[in-house]
């Protein structure tokens, strides 16, 4: 009933269903994801690579092979975190953009203090403790800046960039000081394999991915299924009528944007914790950047999410060896990301006009076509 | 009756315009200046225009009158280019256009002025009228100097080029609008509810402004839903309904009838078998009943404000040490020009904007340091006059509007998961209590038109024992049957004991309604008068500023 407050969706009241929204749906997002690698697939040509080969590399290695299949799973644990997070704050209008600052301070906070924690009380205790340091120091970063934008209407976009800058370099600050491990090289010490993350047993698929599908399920049903979700909905849609409504603005940001920074330092813990087990000074996977499209793909449902991440992980995953293969740098892969960006703005465009009952196609060309 | 003009004075309070038409001599044998022909369009669900044609000639006001969906907006919306039609076709001078654009519609010299108003306040008004209308890259300030004075002339108005455009008056921005409408060199001007958000004061000056527009050739088209504007200044009348043209007063015959005869004529036309029905809105009347006192109040207030003071935002006054009483069974009127402070009285009262100083009582309890809901709970009801902005949220189905005010509570939310059979069940009953007249009570609020969301409001308010009722412009903008519907409401709420106040602009209705009325200028009470004889001079002195004796 209260879908997210998309004005697109505003336009097409009356058309049928369920099933027709879905399909509509449907091709709105994977739609500029087959424009972006037809596309893609032109410039390689015009580099003088196969396309096929490149995009046959990524299924290999993304998908086919055993371990790049298990890669692709366990990439998508932070994704579907923070993509998580993101959901909860642009749900409401809110622009929490300053994920890698909240990412690598938690990160970092996991990384140095892990090794003498999970020493001290190993298996889930010293998981749990870990993950709500993180989870405290995601959320603490992203307070400042919420309560700025709550108090005076400071703009959130802004402070969170800003706070990122800050939040990266305490991250490096604090992995070349305090928690620099005895090696040479400015790192954090170790979390021995046996006590990270518990792997499914004849795999290396750890069960922090399981915690962030659960936490992505947990997400959609407080949005869709409690009064917070319908209080972050209005304040979305209409913060004056979340106002006139009697929502109390300032603590609902406040609380989204927290919550937003939790599950941003959780998918700190789980990466920490689950893949690398130590972190690396001036070590920075930009997830910010990576994600924001797929919440938006995902059309700010937190159950649609999923799929995008596993494809996101499997192009991620399956691009860097294609990349190779091609003999091409691995950011090539990014041109894919930004050209499936640029391919949904233009098909939300079309679909809008559809919706409005104009014609997609210029006058001239649409009289040709049904000349034919 | 020819020759002379008839008295296009009408006896419903508009004043005396300065200039008489000159019959059906405007429209003998010239070319229409636009012309539709067959235009139909149909939205999912709707037919909004239905093979309608219209034309309009130079020096001629065509009146569009037709209550809310009638497909007035639409139209109009096509006709500058918004929307294309789906049959049909437009002529301007004679020729056949296609207008794709808003653009292309401003080149054919079709001007719109919409109702809400387009300017951006921090420009200066010169600024404005050259954002996107000067041509190449290159400010040409003193040619548009130039061109500002000779159109505000032939406006006949006094316009400063350097004045920041939201300093001056709503009328004012107005003239600013039309001026721009103009700056290409119309031919046609549109003006859409031009007067729902003027002053008395305001309406008149836009009315003199049409009549000097008309002298000088220009054909006007005045889009409206009240009946005293289109028998004070059309030359010629369409009635819409339901995306038809209903019936069509000529120029003829439009100067041949007194303004009387000829507001029986469009009420017959517009109502058919309804007319008896609509008889009694005192905007189809010309002589404003009283009300009549039929209860007693209660003898304590419910609301009783004692020297609140509140900021005023964006240029707008405040109040300062404001005190008012209403008791149990009474309605009170607010009068004053708009921005006097009408929105924080409201505001302070519903919890949206904190008093600064002061003490507010509900019911005897002071409530100055309670939440918007937990006044909500107690009773304490708003019903806003900023219904899209603040009132609804569009995107969100009716059902859900109707229960905004209580997110989290029983029966709607229960343990925080929400349960949607118990809030579509109240939906459905208020839509039948209140008349709103929607396809489901899953449609999206933003499709219904501006009476029946007027509707969702009032009964979001007026549902869950209200004890206070502050209404807001509780009929502005709205159609005859709902503005009856509306106030019915009202009195019915007092007269179950409801303390009431009434915000409004418009002197007649509050005459209609209250027992009391309050003068609201530059944040403060003025005066309170009596509702009695000789009130509306008394109110009229205050509201201008007049000093209570």
């Amino acid at each position: 009933m209260t879908a997210p407050a998309k004005p697109a969706d505003a336009v097409r009241d009356a058309s049928p269903g369920r099933a027709g929204a879905i399909a509509d749906g449907v091709v709105r997002s994977v739609g500029p994801i087959v424009l972006a690698f037809l596309f893609c697939g032109l410039l390689l040509l015009l580099l003088g690579r196969d396309p096929l080969a490149f995009y046959g590399n990524i299924v290999t290695a993304g998908v086919l092979r055993p371990s790049g299949l298990q890669d692709s799973i366990t990439r998508m644990a932070p994704v579907l975190l923070i993509a998580a997070g993101l959901v909860i704050v642009f749900r409401a209008n809110l622009w929490n953009l300053g994920t890698d600052g909240q990412f690598l301070f938690a990160a970092a906070m996991v990384a140095g203090l892990g090794p003498i924690v999970l020493a001290v009380v190993p298996g889930p205790i010293g998981w749990l403790f870990l993950m709500a340091v993180a989870m405290a120091v995601g959320a603490m970063w992203t307070v400042i800046p919420a309560l700025l934008k709550a108090r005076y209407g400071i703009n959130e976009i802004i402070t969170t960039m800003m706070m990122t800058f800050i939040g990266v370099g305490v991250a490096n600050l604090l992995v070349k000081g305090p928690f620099k491990g005895t090696t040479m090289v400015p790192q954090t010490a170790v979390v021995p394999k046996a006590l990270m993350l518990t792997d499914i047993p004849g795999t290396s698929i750890h069960i922090g991915v399981f915690v962030a599908l659960a936490v992505v399920v947990i997400v959609h049903l407080a949005l869709t299924r409690t009064s917070f979700g319908t209080r972050l909905d209005v304040l979305g849609a209409n913060p004056r009528a979340a106002v006139h409504l009697g929502i109390d603005v300032q603590r609902l940001t406040v609380t989204a944007f927290a919550l937003s920074g939790a599950l941003i330092g959780l998918a700190a813990a789980v990466d920490i914790l689950g893949i690398f087990g130590y972190m690396r000074a001036d070590w920075n996977p930009a997830y910010g950047l990576k994600v924001v499209p797929i919440v938006f793909l995902a059309r700010l449902n937190a159950l649609a999410i999923v799929p995008f991440a596993i494809f996101f992980s499997i192009v991620s995953i399956g691009g860097e060896y294609a990349a190779r293969q091609a003999s091409l740098p691995s950011d090539f892969i990014l041109y894919v990301v930004g050209l499936i960006l640029i391919f949904m703005v233009i098909t939300q465009y079309l679909s809008d006009k559809r919706a409005r009952g104009e014609r997609i196609l210029p006058r001239r060309a649409a009289k040709a076509a049904a000349d034919v | 009756m020819d020759g002379s003009g008839p008295g296009i004075t009408s006896d419903v309070g508009s004043p005396a315009l300065p200039f008489a038409p000159t019959g059906s001599a405007t429209a003998g044998g010239s070319i229409p200046a636009v012309e539709l022909i067959g235009i139909t369009k149909v939205f999912p669900g709707v037919i909004a225009n239905d093979h309608i044609n219209l034309a309009v000639m130079p020096g001629e006001v065509l009146c569009l009158l037709g209550e809310n969906g009638a497909g007035k907006s639409t139209l109009m919306s096509i006709l500058s280019g918004l929307y294309r039609p789906d049959e049909g076709h437009i002529r301007v001078a004679g020729k056949d256009v296609v207008i794709d654009s808003p653009r292309r519609g401003r080149d054919l010299g079709v001007g719109m002025v919409y109702q809400h108003l387009s300017l951006i306040p921090t420009l200066t008004v010169l600024e404005n009228l050259m954002l996107g209308t000067n041509p190449g890259l290159v400010l040409k300030e003193k040619l548009a100097r130039v061109h500002l004075e000779e159109l505000a002339k032939t406006l006949g108005v006094a316009v400063d080029a350097d004045a920041q455009t939201g300093s001056l008056s709503l009328g004012q921005q107005q003239h600013i609008e039309i001026i721009k409408a103009l700056w290409k060199g119309s031919k046609v001007l549109i003006l859409d509810e031009p007067t729902s958000m003027l002053t008395p004061q305001g309406i008149a000056e836009l009315q003199s402004v049409l009549v000097q527009l008309k002298a000088s050739g220009l054909a006007i088209i005045f889009i409206t839903h009240k009946l005293h504007e289109a028998v004070a200044i059309g030359d010629r009348i369409a009635i819409l309904r339901q995306g038809k043209v209903v019936g069509e007063i000529g120029p003829d015959v439009v100067h041949s009838l007194s303004p009387s005869q000829l507001q029986q004529r469009i009420v017959a036309t517009m109502f058919g078998d309804e007319a008896a029905s609509v008889a009694d809105v005192a905007e189809l009347r010309s002589d404003l009943g009283r009300k009549q006192a039929t209860h007693t109040f209660s003898e304590a207030p419910l609301l009783e404000l004692m020297d609140v003071s509140a900021p005023g935002v964006r240029g707008q006054y405040g109040i300062s040490n404001l005190s008012l009483a209403v008791r149990g069974g009474e309605i009170l009127g607010i009068a004053g020009v708009d921005g006097n402070g009408q929105r924080a009285l409201a505001e302070v009262i519903a919890g949206q904007r904190k008093a600064s100083a002061g003490e507010i009582r509900l019911a005897g309890s002071v409530i100055n340091h309670l939440a918007v809901s937990a006044r909500q709970r107690l009773g304490l009801r708003y019903v806003t006059d900023d219904r899209l902005g603040e009132g609804v949220v569009r995107p969100f189905a009716v059902s859900m509007n109707l229960v905004l005010k209580r997110i989290g509570d029983a029966p709607f939310w229960r343990r925080g998961a929400i349960d949607r059979t118990a809030i579509n069940a109240t939906a459905r009953e208020l839509i039948m209590q209140f008349d709103i007249r929607t396809p489901t009570e899953g449609t999206r609020i933003g499709k219904l038109s501006g009476g029946n969301i007027q509707k969702a409001l009032l009964a979001r308010e007026l549902s869950f024992e209200p004890k206070v009722v502050v209404f807001n412009k509780p009929t502005h903008g709205l159609d005859v049957r709902t503005i009856a519907m509306v106030r019915e409401r009202i009195r019915e709420m007092a007269a179950r004991g409801v303390a009431t106040i009434v915000i409004s602009t418009d002197l007649d209705e509050l005459i209609d309604l209250s027992d009391r009325v309050a003068v609201l200028f530059e944040g403060q009470i003025a005066g309170v008068v009596e509702n009695g004889p000789g009130a509306e001079t008394r109110i009229g002195e205050l509201i201008v500023g007049a000093q209570a004796a």
